[in-house]
């Protein structure tokens, strides 16, 4: 839908010419973020610096009823930033101040803009980190972070996004500014915070965060082990958890994702391996040790290749660095692909390689796997090329079973990267019609009129209070998530 | 108007080879300044992307964010997927320049290529200069304000402090010592010009580490500039030129300039039968590296700025921090954002003043907190950009290619 010479110049008013693109080679940039698979661009974006100028724009597409997409850094993987029915995009990229680190009471306030890494820098000098770490944290934004609740390889020990904001303050979507949560540690009343973390951009755009800061371990220890078969590293992996170790980390690659890793990274990982182990320790230097060494029996107890540990520092961030751009690196594989985020009990991690497995062979597609072990967090990478549609039928039809297949051992459709417009018609597997209703419900309570990131989240659902009917049965009563 | 590979443009696998994954961006020295997709690494093959499918025209806001890149190569150090931005860039700007520079750019470009890539033209224009400047003229001219309404001249004005008279090198200068190898010195149109003591000091480092230097005359200019700027054929009458002049059976060619370097490094990916010569091109610091090279104290805390052409298109980064850590006395500081390009790129710091100015403003900023009272760098380029910065903000701060500091603590090393 073209917006109008006016209503542009309105916006223009807002934010400024230089904060608003509206050239079409402009706005074809931010028709997709990472997942290109979906693409929609939007008619204008703007790239507010300020609150005020976000509620200035979000009164105004209110009034007019335009949808109105957040970005961040664009590079989620569920299609959520992008505008599927255009719309004004609101890009918070250049709001990427810290505005407070108060470091008695550990935590930092931060504009929604600022790079995740970003804020570790700030800090790391006087001890302290940001514990969410996704795999993008180099690039993605705290405020893209918030909205999909993003994980990270160090969620095992320390928790998810959720766990580590304390406050936000969001402007919703009737352009109001609400402050959600604080520093104090309870708050009187409904806790809206846990609501509005991961709420996608439906419940509005988030203008300001306050997030904890955790003090950096004594000790820590990475470890690097190779496998000549993945089933074996994903029964060491339920052997560490079972013997009571909880490691910062437990990361696995298979083969495939090693050989894009090296070829990018150069980091070194062992190239005859069918599976690599990550695991990281960290605590006080008495434990890690302990804790190291048992890990390592346990890794050779399953038969590993080898065991080893980072001599310093280079070295463990040189392992990290493979880990972490792992799908980024997979475009020396194949120019496309579809990445899944499905999540297993780490019990059936065994189970659900085998099947992975025996999926690829059926549909003829190659299949990369990076995850978070510890967590049962699958990232299967279905290769394919997207010039061949003969391939693309044939990488979705794989996609779709191993789902299923996830589902059916007891586990969900999305462990860390959210739901945005890939996984929302996949939410009746998981919730029920009540259920349902009662987000729909929620959501128009922050967006009466429903103009916060139209088909993101939630499956599109008939007119308004109609309700929703769910396609599917729902998982059976429970399954583990 | 088409783009891709059976038009001469970029190639479409090297496009498709990128993920969209975003990892670029925060590296990008014009996305750090706009934040806007369209000036960033990603959004860039994006558009190139585009244009090879038909979505997009080579229209004048295409232009624009091509011409905004500063082919610093950033993104590519950055890449996991291990895209080739730089050969993208070239191919998209060869394609942009078929009709011609746009008309804004077009008289300033014309003077830009008509005398950088020729020492002798460069050499009488910077006589030219000398006299402007000595002669009263250039504050008379400065007074007109008829530079501010040609910032590109006045962009250069500024950057040419004074022009130091050159002295022509030996054709050969022998080894000292045992002699461990034999090398030729490329002397580089504005190195040979501006910079004649850094050349002279090369020759004689590399004299001390037991190479002898062959310093052929009529070797003319490695082309880098044209090749960046999209006249692919302009580069490769001169590189092939250039590798004509320096005998077979040398060791290494050495390069002192890290914009050199890069495109010398590289002459085979475009002229497959320059392939050898190129595998033979290293920059001065790899050389000195792995040499026996006796330096005595120097009592300076120096800070160490990577030229994004040896950092990001040679992925030379130790060896310059290894030499300088060799130093007795020197005191090496890390320089904040010491990656990220300081704006001058080649001519881009004249044909984009404005966005050149934003950067170089970053990275004094970050060379004040460094507390060092010297700079190193090691391509010309940067050398005069940040020079010219200090010396306008008054910044105490001397700016010198590592190799001056090498030179000196050779001088200073006694028996």
């Amino acid at each position: 839908m073209p917006l109008s010479g006016a209503f542009l110049q309105e916006l223009e008013g807002i934010v400024g010419a230089g904060g608003l693109v509206r050239t079409f080679e402009g706005r074809l940039v931010y028709e997709c973020d990472m997942h290109t698979f979906y693409k929609g661009a939007p008619d204008a974006v703007a790239l507010p610096r300020r609150t005020e100028e976000v509620v200035e724009i979000v009164s105004l597409c209110r009034r007019e009823r335009i949808p109105i997409v957040p970005r961040g850094s664009g590079t989620g993987l569920i299609g959520g930033a992008m505008a599927p029915v255009g719309g004004v995009m609101i890009g918070t990229n250049r709001m990427d101040a810290v505005l407070e680190i108060d470091l008695p009471n550990r935590c930092a306030t931060v504009q929604p803009g600022l790079i995740n890494l970003s804020l570790t820098r700030a800090v790391a000098s006087r001890g302290y980190f940001f514990a969410p770490d996704p795999s993008s944290q180099m690039v993605s934004s705290i405020g893209g972070n918030v909205a999909t609740n993003a994980g990270g390889p160090h969620c095992l020990k320390y928790g998810i996004t959720t766990n580590h904001v304390l406050g936000l303050e969001l402007v919703t979507g009737a352009g109001e500014v609400v402050r959600l949560g604080g520093k104090a540690a309870d708050r009187p009343g409904y806790d809206l915070l846990g609501a509005a973390v991961g709420s996608e951009g439906t419940f509005g755009i988030v203008t300001a965060v306050t997030v904890r800061l955790l003090h950096a371990a004594e000790a820590v220890k990475t470890i690097l082990a190779s496998f000549t078969a993945i089933e074996d590293a994903s029964e060491a992996v339920s052997a560490i958890i079972a013997a009571g170790i909880v490691p910062a980390a437990l990361e696995m690659l298979d083969k495939l994702m090693i050989r894009a890793i090296n070829e990018g990274t150069g980091a070194g990982y062992p190239k005859d391996a069918a599976a690599v182990l990550l695991i990281e320790l960290d605590g006080p230097a008495a434990e890690v040790e302990a804790q190291g060494e048992r890990a390592a029996r346990i890794c050779w107890e399953r038969g590993a290749l080898e065991v080893r540990v980072a001599a310093d520092a280079t070295e463990r961030a040189l392992l990290w660095k493979g880990r972490k751009e792992a799908a980024g690196a997979v475009g020396r594989l194949a120019p496309t692909y579809l990445l899944q985020d499905a999540v297993v009990p780490r019990s059936k991690l065994p189970a659900i390689m085998r099947e992975l497995i025996a999926i690829g062979t059926r549909h003829r597609v190659q299949i990369a796997n990076v995850f978070h072990a510890g967590d049962g967090n699958l990232h299967p990478l279905i290769l394919y090329d997207d010039r061949s549609p003969d391939q693309l039928e044939r990488a979705k039809a794989a996609n779709e079973e191993l789902l299923r297949a996830c589902i059916e051992m007891g586990g969900t459709v999305t462990g860390e990267h959210g739901v945005g417009l890939d996984k929302a018609k996949n939410l009746p597997l998981q919730y029920g019609e009540a259920d349902l209703n009662f987000m729909y419900r929620l959501r128009r309570a922050f967006d009466p009129d429903s103009i916060m990131n139209p088909g993101k989240l939630l499956p599109s659902h008939p007119a308004c209070g109609e309700g929703f009917r769910p396609a599917r049965p729902r998982v059976p009563d429970g399954a583990w998530i | 108007m088409a783009i891709g590979p059976d038009v001469g443009g970029p190639d479409l696998d090297e496009i498709r080879k990128c993920v969209h994954c975003g990892i670029c961006l925060p590296q990008c020295p014009t996305y750090r300044v706009l934040g806007e997709e369209m000036d960033s690494p990603r959004g860039r093959i994006y558009l190139m992307r585009a244009a090879a499918e038909g979505r997009v025209g080579l229209t004048e806001t295409f232009r624009r964010h091509i011409d905004l890149c500063l082919g610093c190569r950033a993104c590519e150090t950055a890449c996991p997927s291990g895209v080739r931005f730089g050969t993208l860039l070239e191919a998209t700007r060869a394609q942009l320049r078929r009709g011609g520079p746009p008309a804004r750019r077009r008289l300033l470009e014309a003077f830009v290529f008509s005398v950088f890539p020729k020492p002798a033209r460069l050499g009488a224009a910077l006589a030219a200069f000398k006299l402007y400047n000595r002669s009263g003229l250039r504050a008379v001219v400065r007074a007109s304000g008829v530079l501010r309404r040609f910032p590109g001249l006045a962009a250069m004005e500024a950057l040419l402090d004074d022009v130091p008279a050159a002295v022509p090198l030996p054709e050969v200068v022998p080894a000292r010592g045992r002699v461990a190898g034999h090398v030729g010195l490329l002397t580089g149109c504005v190195q040979r010009h501006l910079y004649p003591h850094v050349n002279r000091q090369t020759a004689h480092l590399l004299s001390l580490a037991g190479f002898e230097v062959v310093i052929p005359r009529g070797q003319g200019c490695c082309g880098a500039l044209e090749l960046h700027a999209g006249r692919p054929e302009a580069h490769a009458a001169r590189a092939r030129t250039l590798a004509a002049a320096f005998p077979a059976d040398l060791d290494f060619i050495v390069t002192n300039a890290a914009g050199c370097g890069a495109a010398m490094k590289e002459y085979g990916h475009r002229i497959p039968e320059l392939t050898a010569f190129a595998t033979r091109v290293r920059d001065v610091t790899e050389v000195l590296a792995g040499a026996d090279l006796r330096l005595g104290p120097l009592d300076l805390a120096v800070t160490y700025h990577d030229a994004c052409h040896l950092v990001h298109g040679q992925r030379v980064r130790l060896e310059p921090r290894q030499l300088l850590g060799r130093i007795p006395g020197l005191r090496l500081v890390e320089l904040g954002d010491s990656e990220l390009c300081c704006g001058s790129a080649g001519v881009y710091n004249l044909l984009e003043p404005d966005m050149a100015r934003e950067l170089l403003d970053a990275k004094l900023a970050r060379i004040a907190e460094s507390g060092a009272r010297v700079v190193a760098a090691a391509n010309p380029g940067c050398l005069l950009q940040i020079a010219w910065g200090c010396r306008e903000r008054g910044l105490d701060v001397a700016i010198v290619h590592p190799v001056e500091l090498l030179a000196r603590a050779a001088d200073a090393y006694q028996d």
